[in-house]
C-alpha cells in the first residue's frame, strides 16, 4: 500500500514567517465540509486568500486550482488555528509539498495524517534563494530542492513521522501496525 | 524516573511506568471535543474509515459543544449543525450542547470545565487549538485536526510524541490591574510564536496560589499561541474543588516530580509585570499598554475562550462603572452561564448589565466565539474594513477578526475597558 515518495516539479509559490491558518484558509469559509467532496474543492480554491494583498494571486481568477504545487515557506508555516480545513485547501488547490523553514505543530501533524501534502523542511532559508514563479524539483524520497538554474539544496530527513507518511496517514499506519484492524 | 506532569499523565494513558520526550506512544484518551467547525468533518473521517454505523469508542468520551458559527444566517453553518445533531441522535450521545435549546452552553473551552468535563490526570483531545486551555485543571489537553480525531472516536486511542517542556515559575502576586493575560502575553513576548514549539508549557511557582481557576485558564488558553502542544498548571486544592464541585467522576491528580528535567527552565516575579498590548499582527508583539497611549483605537470587544468568563467581565464592569466608553465597545459571554452572570453579579448594587447599559456599550450578543475568529459576513463585531480594535481574544493574525485590514491589538479585560474609554491605548491602573 505504500507507495514510493514522488518527484515534484513545477513553479514555487514563496510566503514569509508564521503563516497562519486564517491566511492559509479565513474563517469565513469554514463552513466547507472537507469530506463533502464538493465542499473540499471549493476549500482548494480559497486556499490562501487571507494573505496580504501585496501577495501575487496564488489561485488565478476563475481557477479551481493553483499553478505552484510547492509552496515554499519561512518559519512556523500553519501556526494558529488546528483546522484540518488548511492542509486540506492546499493539497484540493493542487499543492503537493510545503517547504519552511518550520512548521506548527498542529499544521504538520494534520498534512501527515490527512496525507494532503508533504510538509518538508528546508536546511536554508529558501525564502531568500527563490522567488514566486521560479521552476524546482523536488525528490521527496533523496530529500532535496532543485532549481532551474541547477542549484540543489538539501533538506532535513522527515524523520519519526516517515513510517506515518510512507504508509499514508494515521488511518493506514494503523491499519500496518495492527493497532486497528485491517479492513 | 522523575518525570514532569505532562510525561506523567502521557505514561499513564499508554499503560507504561515511564516515558520521556520523543517517545512516540499509543496514548488513551478521556474525553474527545468537537465544535460545529470540526465535528462535521470529524465525523467524516470516522464514518469513512470504521463505517456508517460504527459507534464512537465511547459515548461518554464524546463531547460535542457547536459554538463557532451559531448566530449566523449562513445556510452551510445550520446544516453543519444538523450534521452534529444528526450524529449525537444516532450515536445517543449524552453529552451534547444544542443550540436553540436551554442545554446550547456557547464556546467550548469555557463550557467544558463549567460541565466537568475536565478532570486533573485526565487526557483531552479536542478539534480546536484552544484545547490546552483544560491544563488550566491539571489535565493533558491538546488540539489535534478531523483526521486524529475521527482516528479518537473510533479507537480512543491516538499517537503522539512525548513533548520536553519548558517551564515557568511564577513566584510573588501581580500587582493591582495586572492580570493573567499580562502573564501570557508577556511570556509569549518573551519566547516567541513558535518558542515553544512541540513543547509542553507548564507553570509552577508560589504565585499560582493567588490565581483562580478562570485566571489559569486564560494562561493555559494561550499555550498554543507560543506553539505548545499543551499548557499545564498541577491541580492544587483550588483547582479540585472547582472540579468537585462539577463531576462525581473520581481522577487522580498528577504532579511534577521537583528533580523532573526540563528543556528550559524561566523565573518570573509576578509584582515586575504591567498592563500590556500584543501589537498587529501577531501575538508575541509585547509592549506595555502604558508605552503605547498614542494609538488610537475605533473598537473594543470582550469576549471569547480568553476573555469573555465571568471574572474577565468583573474586571471590566470596575473599570466602566460609573465612566462611559467612547468607541463602538462589543460583549460577547462566551457562554450561557456566564451570560446568566452578568445579570445576577453586581458591583455596588448594579447588574453588570447596567453598568455596560450606563457606559455605553453595544447590545451584549448571545454567547458564541463570534468575531474572535471574524467567521461569516453577518457575525456579531466582525472587522469589516481598516478597524483597529482591542480585544480580549487571543489572536491578532492578519484577517483573524474579518477584515483583512483591521488591526487588532490584544489585551486584558482591565486595559481593553480602560482603552475603550479614552479611545486610545490605556493603562488601566489609572482607573483603578
Ligand atoms: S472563542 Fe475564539 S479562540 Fe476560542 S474557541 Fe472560539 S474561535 Fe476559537
Amino acid at each position: 500500500m505504500s507507495e514510493a515518495p514522488p518527484v515534484i516539479s513545477g513553479k514555487v509559490y514563496v510566503v514569509g514567517d508564521n503563516i497562519d491558518t486564517d491566511q492559509i484558509i479565513p474563517a469565513q469559509y469554514l463552513n466547507l465540509v472537507p469530506t463533502i467532496a464538493e465542499e473540499y474543492r471549493q476549500l482548494g480554491s480559497y486556499a490562501l486568500i487571507g494573505l496580504p494583498d501585496d501577495y501575487p494571486p496564488f489561485i488565478a481568477e476563475a481557477e479551481m486550482g493553483t499553478a505552484y504545487p510547492i509552496v515554499i515557506a519561512g518559519r512556523n508555516f500553519g501556526c494558529g488555528s488546528s483546522r484540518e480545513h488548511a492542509p486540506i485547501a492546499l493539497g484540493a488547490a493542487g499543492v503537493k509539498a510545503v517547504v519552511a523553514d518550520s512548521y506548527a505543530r498542529i499544521f504538520f501533524r494534520n498534512a501527515v495524517a490527512t496525507g494532503e501534502l508533504y510538509p518538508m523542511e528546508a536546511e536554508v532559508r529558501l525564502v531568500d534563494l527563490l522567488q514566486t514563479g521560479d521552476e524546482a524539483t523536488l525528490d521527496i524520497g533523496a530529500g532535496t530542492l532543485t532549481t532551474a538554474a541547477g542549484v540543489t539544496y538539501d533538506l532535513k530527513p522527515i524523520g519519526d513521522v516517515a513510517p506515518v507518511v510512507s504508509a499514508g496517514g494515521i488511518f493506514a499506519y494503523a491499519r500496518e501496525t495492527g493497532m486497528i484492524s485491517a479492513t | 524516573m522523575s518525570m514532569t506532569i505532562t510525561e506523567k499523565i502521557l505514561a499513564r494513558a499508554a499503560g507504561r511506568d515511564d516515558v520521556k520526550p520523543g517517545d512516540n506512544i499509543w496514548v488513551n484518551a478521556d474525553i474527545l471535543l468537537t465544535h460545529d467547525v470540526c465535528g462535521p468533518g470529524t465525523i467524516g473521517v470516522f464514518k469513512r474509515e470504521f463505517g456508517e454505523d460504527a459507534a464512537v469508542w465511547s459515548r461518554e468520551g464524546v463531547v460535542i459543544i457547536p459554538d463557532h458559527y451559531i448566530f449566523t444566517k449562513d445556510v452551510k453553518a445550520h446544516r453543519n449543525i444538523d450534521i452534529l445533531r444528526d450524529f449525537v441522535k444516532a450515536q445517543d450521545l449524552p453529552y451534547y450542547y444544542d443550540p436553540g435549546t436551554s442545554h446550547y452552553k456557547g464556546v467550548c473551552h469555557v463550557a467544558m470545565p463549567q460541565e466537568g468535563h475536565v478532570r486533573p490526570g485526565e487526557i483531552i483531545f479536542g478539534t480546536d487549538s484552544h484545547t490546552c486551555t483544560h491544563g488550566a485543571l491539571g489535565a493533558f489537553a491538546t488540539g489535534i485536526g478531523n483526521t486524529d480525531a475521527g482516528f479518537v472516536m473510533g479507537t480512543g486511542k491516538l499517537l503522539i510524541k512525548v513533548p520536553e517542556t519548558l517551564r515557568f515559575t511564577l513566584n510573588g502576586q501581580l500587582p493591582k490591574g495586572v492580570v493573567a493575560k499580562d502573564i501570557i502575553l508577556r511570556a509569549i513576548g518573551d519566547i516567541g510564536v513558535d518558542g515553544a514549539t512541540y513543547c509542553a508549557l507548564e507553570f509552577d511557582g508560589d504565585g499560582i496560589q493567588h490565581l483562580s481557576v478562570e485566571d489559569r485558564m486564560t494562561i493555559c488558553n494561550m499555550a498554543i499561541e507560543a506553539g505548545g502542544k499543551n499548557g499545564i498548571i498541577a491541580a492544587d486544592e483550588v483547582a479540585m474543588e472547582y472540579v468537585r464541585a462539577r463531576t462525581d467522576k473520581p481522577f487522580t491528580p498528577l504532579a511534577s516530580d521537583p528533580d523532573c528535567t526540563v528543556k528550559e527552565q524561566r523565573t518570573y516575579d509576578l509584582s515586575t509585570f504591567v498592563p500590556c498590548v500584543a501589537e498587529p499582527n501577531l501575538p508575541d508583539k509585547y509592549a506595555e499598554a502604558g508605552q503605547r497611549e498614542g494609538v488610537a483605537l475605533t473598537r473594543a470587544y470582550i469576549g471569547s475562550c480568553t476573555g469573555g468568563k465571568i471574572s474577565d467581565f468583573l474586571m471590566a464592569a470596575e473599570i466602566l462603572k460609573d465612566r462611559k466608553v467612547s468607541i463602538d465597545t462589543f460583549l460577547v459571554p462566551a457562554t450561557q452561564e456566564v451570560a446568566e452572570g452578568l445579570m445576577s453579579e453586581h458591583i455596588d448594587g448594579k447588574s453588570l448589565v447596567e453598568i455596560f447599559a450606563d457606559a455605553g456599550c453595544l447590545d451584549i450578543a448571545p454567547p458564541s466565539c463570534a468575531a474572535c475568529l471574524g467567521g461569516p459576513l453577518d457575525t456579531f463585531g466582525r472587522a469589516q474594513t481598516d478597524e483597529v480594535v482591542i480585544s480580549t481574544t487571543n489572536r491578532n493574525f492578519i484577517g483573524r477578526m474579518g477584515s483583512k485590514q483591521a488591526q487588532i491589538y490584544l489585551a486584558s479585560p482591565y486595559t481593553v475597558a480602560a482603552s475603550a474609554v479614552t479611545g486610545h491605548i490605556t493603562d488601566p491602573r489609572r482607573f483603578l
